[in-house]
């Protein structure tokens, strides 16, 4: 009910100053004068300027108007009634005067205290929105009337909109930088506060992963990173041995043997593998890849565990492929065909134009590609987190349950814990450090694309 | 070697020969080659196969579940509770719920167990010896508040016999649908000897048949009966998010790529912020979801496990693609339509409102669609900020505690009941991937469509 | 000193070979094409071209742009095959040998009739490397004085060698457009081909850096059988012999250089050559 009268206030505030503006407008207009801005201009001149301050009054209200109106009701409780009260009473008391003020009645026997302070909180409620809703109609046809005073034919109402329009602009701009600036910002602090608890020492060379979830802060366990650090490494470097040699093949064929038909089925169809959530290659690790590696490995007398890096990284290698083929195909494609028709008009076969002219000419551009996979590979956390096993243990077994930095930022932070100790506070510390690494890979690599770029352009 | 002239017609040249010789071993290098490009292309379309052949392969049979059919008594005896109170006995609402909810929790306390029981007893054959607690697991532990809740839409069920279909228990369905090696002894198998006697009896009596598993599309996901656990709670939780990534990042996104592109000066700092959102779109996504437990929920206090929260974080992080993308379009605009519209005496507002936006339309609305989408399969930062809580019920605002379809797979894959769940997780995943391939499917239409009006 | 006297020792038989060639049959015919068509798709690039190429003289192709002239230079080293979409009917024949015949090796073909392109298109490799990769891919030196010697060689040729001599290791694309274009001739005839296949090679450089190239073309006529397509007339007149002029796909006339453009025959011709056309 409420609401819909809001709405209904600033719909007919907001039609009403739209077309006072614009019949002002074509009056101006329609007596010779030459107007500068046309009457839409002047039209949504007039409608900014009436909803603003209608907007920020019950702006204002919705959010302090909540607090007011409890303390109202607080107020209306007899003291010594309010001091009998404990919290949980105290609720059930607000509960019960809330639904008796609106007419929903109370069980059990309503005392008298509450009748009346519902029927007080009934009439502050009525009188207070009717006071906002007034105010805010108040404020917004005041201030439509002073902005339709304003038209004039000279009034560049199409430059102030505009102006308007760019400020609105600049703010959507601000909120990428507002997010990095937050990313940095919390997990800096968050970080900081657990360096407070562990020395970043023990932290960046400590060898054993061992938090003590339960103990609180006399007993925190030990938070090295090396050994997540070794397995994300490990899973990322397996990823990649799978991910560019094919990768990297798929781009080249489609890119230069292909004939234009299965190139028009072969690559979107790659790059559905792009488009499929991890959680659901997690799934595929954990239930068909894993065991079949495992079986694979008994067959020829190997004993590869099934949840694994072996098994996370093939399938985060599985993961990466489209990302390396559409970034290679991309980069094959802008060396100019000058080159390779050289290598052509030389007697080259399409083999040695790529190898030999080719690829040395995209090289930097491929590299670029393949750190942003590694970026990629690293920051991941769905896959490892059902397939590496999570075995915070240093080894250099592939075979073997290893664990990472993302899955241990999801191991030390998804019970309901207040970031109080080091054992959550260490999500951020490891949050801090994967950003970092990606971060100085993500720079360098688009440095080096960007480079590529120029240099052919 | 510098015979630039060769002897024309007449024998080949050394150098010719050299040529030839090299020939046959640069024809096999060029064959293998191409050949291993070949190999990877298969290699990468065999994973694509490999991968949706797997979910369907152990998801299909999920959509299909084991329904049991029993003639429910409601035994007076049994339920022993006074009749439902009638709203016009009443002064007010709050008096009347009251006593509403006094009745269903008298109703609550009865013993429906009994019930089922009786009502398996009716269904097994003459003569079967099975004590009661095995007997129970062949039904759904929800089947009892199935009848409660039959019952209290309708009491006049009092005395009276009804047929009511209940799920079989996960149990029950592994063992029909041989999820479990029936092979196994009788120590490893979930149900005693005779229960699977007994289910046997019903699925060769009729009492047991197999539908469509409407359950997983219709419940909100349940711990105590894994049969009857479904993906809607999980489904609008999602959609939640959705609304709220299209909401805010496609106008925010598309916003600020209009000033970026259109407006903002060259300068250091526009270049840096060029540099940051590039950044930013490679940014794992589970530093957002940091980002979203440090800023959302410890700082703002905003609910804990909220779609709301887990909307904002997948708008920060869907943000980078949206900008990315339009600019990318924005940048493809001909220079001429610009000119010809500032020559026409627009001004720079006017020539990107009118002109250069309605142009790059499909572009930026496939693109973010798709970001949309990328959005919907991101199951990390949602783990971060407490939607992996057990949620059973359907979110009705984004204030309310929810999880969302990928953590909802990733909450399955996780349950210890294996046999049962895994084909169900695959299940979820065909969800999933059903609604980011309408969502894709959409993106396509609109792009084509609006392609060919432009 | 010692380098050069080699060279020159080197150099020398197979000058004296050619000239004594150049003697012998001035008009021996090394290239014929009857009746050559191109198709792009389904649009026709090229109608029933009929012409022959004299060896050890240089042919220009002539012709407004879009004319057809570059798609025919592009036919006679089969590199049209690596546009897709691309058909070519009617025949070449090298020495007598039919270029398009499915058993020839194009690879082959290539290292007879070399090409240089319109823009400087060094690989990005050293400059050493770029004129010793066609000798390395096709297995001409057998050894790396062998392979020195023909880069050397090469280099002294396209009138490049003194510029670069103490930078061989640097990358080719560091030099300037006119010495990437003669680099681009030395790359190509380090193979050694038979017909050097030239496409505007001149347009995307300075005067002076035209002259010199000129200059080469000239020189290198002794040695090589010569196609240039330019869309410069005066080019075609200092540097060619015989001429052929293209219009709209078809070859309008052809003849000494001399003749067609002191008295065309044709009226298309003529208004190319008077400037009305083009």
């Amino acid at each position: 009910m409420n609401s819909l009268v809001v709405a209904a206030l600033l719909l007919v505030l907001l039609g009403v100053a739209y077309s006072s503006g614009w019949s002002r407008s074509r009056a101006l207009a329609g007596g010779g004068v030459k107007v500068h801005s046309r009457p839409q201009y002047h039209a949504s001149y007039v409608a900014i300027w009436a909803m603003v301050p209608a907007l920020l009054i019950l702006g204002l209200w919705a959010f302090f108007g909540t607090g007011l109106t409890y303390n109202y009701l607080l107020a209306q409780i007899p003291p010594d009634t309010l001091s009998t009260l404990d919290p949980a009473a105290l609720l059930l008391t607000v509960r019960r005067i809330e639904a008796l003020a609106s007419g929903y009645g109370a069980a059990g026997t309503v005392q008298a205290f509450e009748q009346a302070a519902a029927e007080a909180l009934r009439t502050f409620q009525f009188m207070t929105f009717a006071g906002v809703v007034g105010l805010a109609a108040i404020a917004g046809f005041g201030a439509l009337a002073y902005a339709r005073s304003r038209i004039t034919a000279r009034q560049r109402a199409r430059n102030a909109v505009e102006r308007v329009i760019g400020i609105v602009l600049i703010a959507c701009s601000a909120v990428a930088i507002l997010t990095t600036l937050g990313i940095v910002v919390s997990l800096a602090t968050e970080a900081f506060r657990f360096f407070t608890f562990i020395h970043p020492f023990d932290f960046f060379f400590g060898t054993v992963w061992a938090p003590d979830n339960a103990g609180g802060i006399e007993h925190p366990g030990k938070y090295g990173l090396i050994p997540l650090l070794v397995g994300t490494l490990m899973i990322t470097a397996i990823a990649m041995l799978v991910a560019v040699p094919v990768g990297l093949m798929a781009a080249i064929y489609l890119s230069q043997y292909a004939p234009r038909q299965l190139r028009a089925v072969a690559k979107p169809a790659i790059e559905i593998l792009a488009g499929i959530p991890t959680i659901v290659f997690g799934f595929f690790a954990l239930v068909t890849v894993g065991p079949f590696l495992r079986d694979a490995g008994n067959a020829v007398g190997l004993s590869i565990n099934a949840t694994s890096a072996l098994t996370a990284g093939v399938v985060m290698g599985i993961m990466i492929i489209p990302f390396v083929s559409s970034l290679s195909d991309d980069i094959l494609n802008q060396v100019p065909r000058s080159l390779r028709d050289g290598a052509y008009g030389l007697g080259a076969t399409q083999s040695e134009t790529i190898r030999n002219v080719l690829l040395p000419a995209a090289l930097p551009g491929i590299v670029g590609a393949f750190l942003l996979a590694v970026s990629r590979a690293i920051g991941e956390t769905m896959i490892v987190v059902l397939a590496a096993g999570n075995s915070p243990v240093l080894r250099g077994n592939p075979f073997e349950p290893v664990a990472t930095i993302t899955v241990s930022i999801v191991n030390q932070l998804t019970g309901d814990t207040d970031f109080a100790g080091p054992q959550s506070l260490v999500g951020f510390a490891l949050g801090l450090t994967l950003f970092v690494i990606t971060l100085g890979l993500n720079i360098f690599a688009l440095y080096i694309v960007r480079r590529f770029r120029e240099q052919y352009e | 070697m510098t015979d630039a002239v060769s002897p024309s017609g007449t024998a080949p040249s050394a150098r010719t020969l050299a040529i030839r010789a090299s020939l046959r071993r640069r024809h096999l290098v060029e064959g293998l080659f191409r050949a291993l490009g070949l190999a990877a292309i298969i290699l990468a379309l065999g994973f694509v196969t490999l991968l949706f052949a797997d979910v369907l392969r152990k998801g299909v049979p999920a959509f299909m579940q084991s329904n049991l059919h029993l003639t429910v008594t409601f035994d007076p005896e049994v339920i022993d509770v006074g009749p439902a109170p009638a709203r016009n006995t009443f002064t007010s609402e709050a008096e009347y719920s009251a006593a509403s909810l006094k009745w269903q929790r008298d109703v609550a306390l009865l013993n429906w167990n009994k019930i089922v029981e009786t009502a398996l007893r009716e269904a097994a054959p003459a003569g079967t010896e099975i004590d009661t607690r095995q007997l129970l697991t062949v039904a759904e532990t929800n089947a009892r508040h199935q009848i409660r809740e039959a019952f209290v839409a309708d009491p006049s069920l009092l005395g009276r016999s009804v047929e009511i279909d209940v799920l079989a228990s996960a149990n029950a369905d592994n063992w029909i649908k041989g999820n479990i090696d029936r092979a196994l002894g009788d120590a490893q198998q979930q149900l005693s000897p005779a229960a699977r006697a007994l289910i046997d009896g019903f699925v060769a009596d009729g009492t047991i048949t197999t539908g469509f598993a409407w359950a997983v599309l219709t419940n909100t996901d349940s711990r105590a009966a894994p049969a009857a656990a479904g993906l809607l709670g999980a489904f609008f939780g999602s959609l939640w998010m959705m609304l709220i990534v299209i909401v805010l990042a496609v106008p925010i996104g598309v916003a600020s790529a209009i000033y970026l592109e259109e407006f903002a000066p060259k300068s250091r700092l526009t270049d840096f912020i060029e540099v940051n959102i590039n950044n930013l779109a490679a940014v794992p996504s589970i530093v957002f979801g940091l980002l979203g437990a440090a800023v959302f929920i410890n700082y703002l206090h905003l609910p804990i496990s909220a779609p709301i929260v887990g909307g904002l974080v997948l708008t920060l992080m869907t943000l980078p693609t949206i900008i990315i993308a339009t600019r990318g379009a924005l940048l493809g605009v001909s220079p001429a339509l610009r000119q010809a519209a500032l020559g026409m005496g627009a001004s720079k507002t006017q020539m990107v409102f009118h002109h250069v936006l309605p142009v790059t339309f499909p572009s930026i609305l496939t693109a973010t669609i798709l970001g949309v989408a990328h959005a919907l399969g991101e199951t990390a930062p949602l783990l971060l900020i407490g939607m992996k809580a057990f949620v059973a019920s359907v979110p009705v605002s984004p204030l309310d505690q929810a999880t969302a379809l990928p953590v909802q797979i990733y909450l399955w894959q996780g349950n210890e009941n294996r046999n049962f769940f895994e084909p169900r997780t695959a299940a979820a995943i065909m969800v999933l991937l059903a609604f980011m391939i309408v969502l894709n499917g959409i993106a396509i239409y609109l792009r084509s469509r609006l392609e060919k009006r432009a | 000193m010692d380098i050069l006297d080699t060279a020159r020792r080197t150099a020398s038989p197979a000058a004296g070979n050619a000239m004594t060639s150049e003697m012998l049959d001035t008009h021996r015919i090394r290239l014929t094409a009857r009746d050559v068509t191109v198709h792009y798709g389904t649009k026709q690039a090229l109608h029933g071209i009929s012409i022959d190429i004299p060896s050890h003289a240089v042919t220009s192709f002539i012709g407004p742009s879009g004319c057809g002239k570059s798609t025919f230079l592009r036919c006679i080293n089969r590199m049209n095959d690596t546009i897709e979409g691309a058909k070519v009917g009617g025949t070449i024949k090298l020495d007598g040998e039919d270029i398009y015949d499915p058993s020839l090796d194009v690879v082959e073909l290539r290292a007879r009739i070399g090409m240089v392109f319109q823009k400087p298109n060094p690989f990005p490799k050293s400059i050493f490397d770029n004129v010793a990769y066609g000798p390395r891919i096709h297995g001409l030196a057998q050894s790396k004085a062998d392979l020195d010697e023909i880069v050397h060689l090469s280099l002294r040729r396209a009138g490049l060698w003194e510029e670069v001599k103490d930078r061989l290791s640097e990358p080719g694309t560091g030099l300037s457009g006119g010495q990437q274009q003669r680099l681009c001739i030395a790359r190509a005839i380090a193979v050694s081909p038979e017909v050097i296949l030239m496409d505007e090679p001149c347009s995307a450089l300075d005067p002076i850096a035209t002259a010199i190239i000129e200059e080469l073309i000239d020189e290198l006529r002794e040695n090589f059988t010569i196609v240039i397509v330019t869309h410069s007339m005066q080019q075609a007149a200092r540097v060619s012999q015989k001429t052929a002029f293209f219009h709209l796909g078809k070859l309008i006339e052809e003849g000494n250089t001399s003749d067609i453009f002191t008295n065309p025959v044709h009226k298309q011709t003529q208004d190319y050559i008077t400037g009305r056309i083009g």
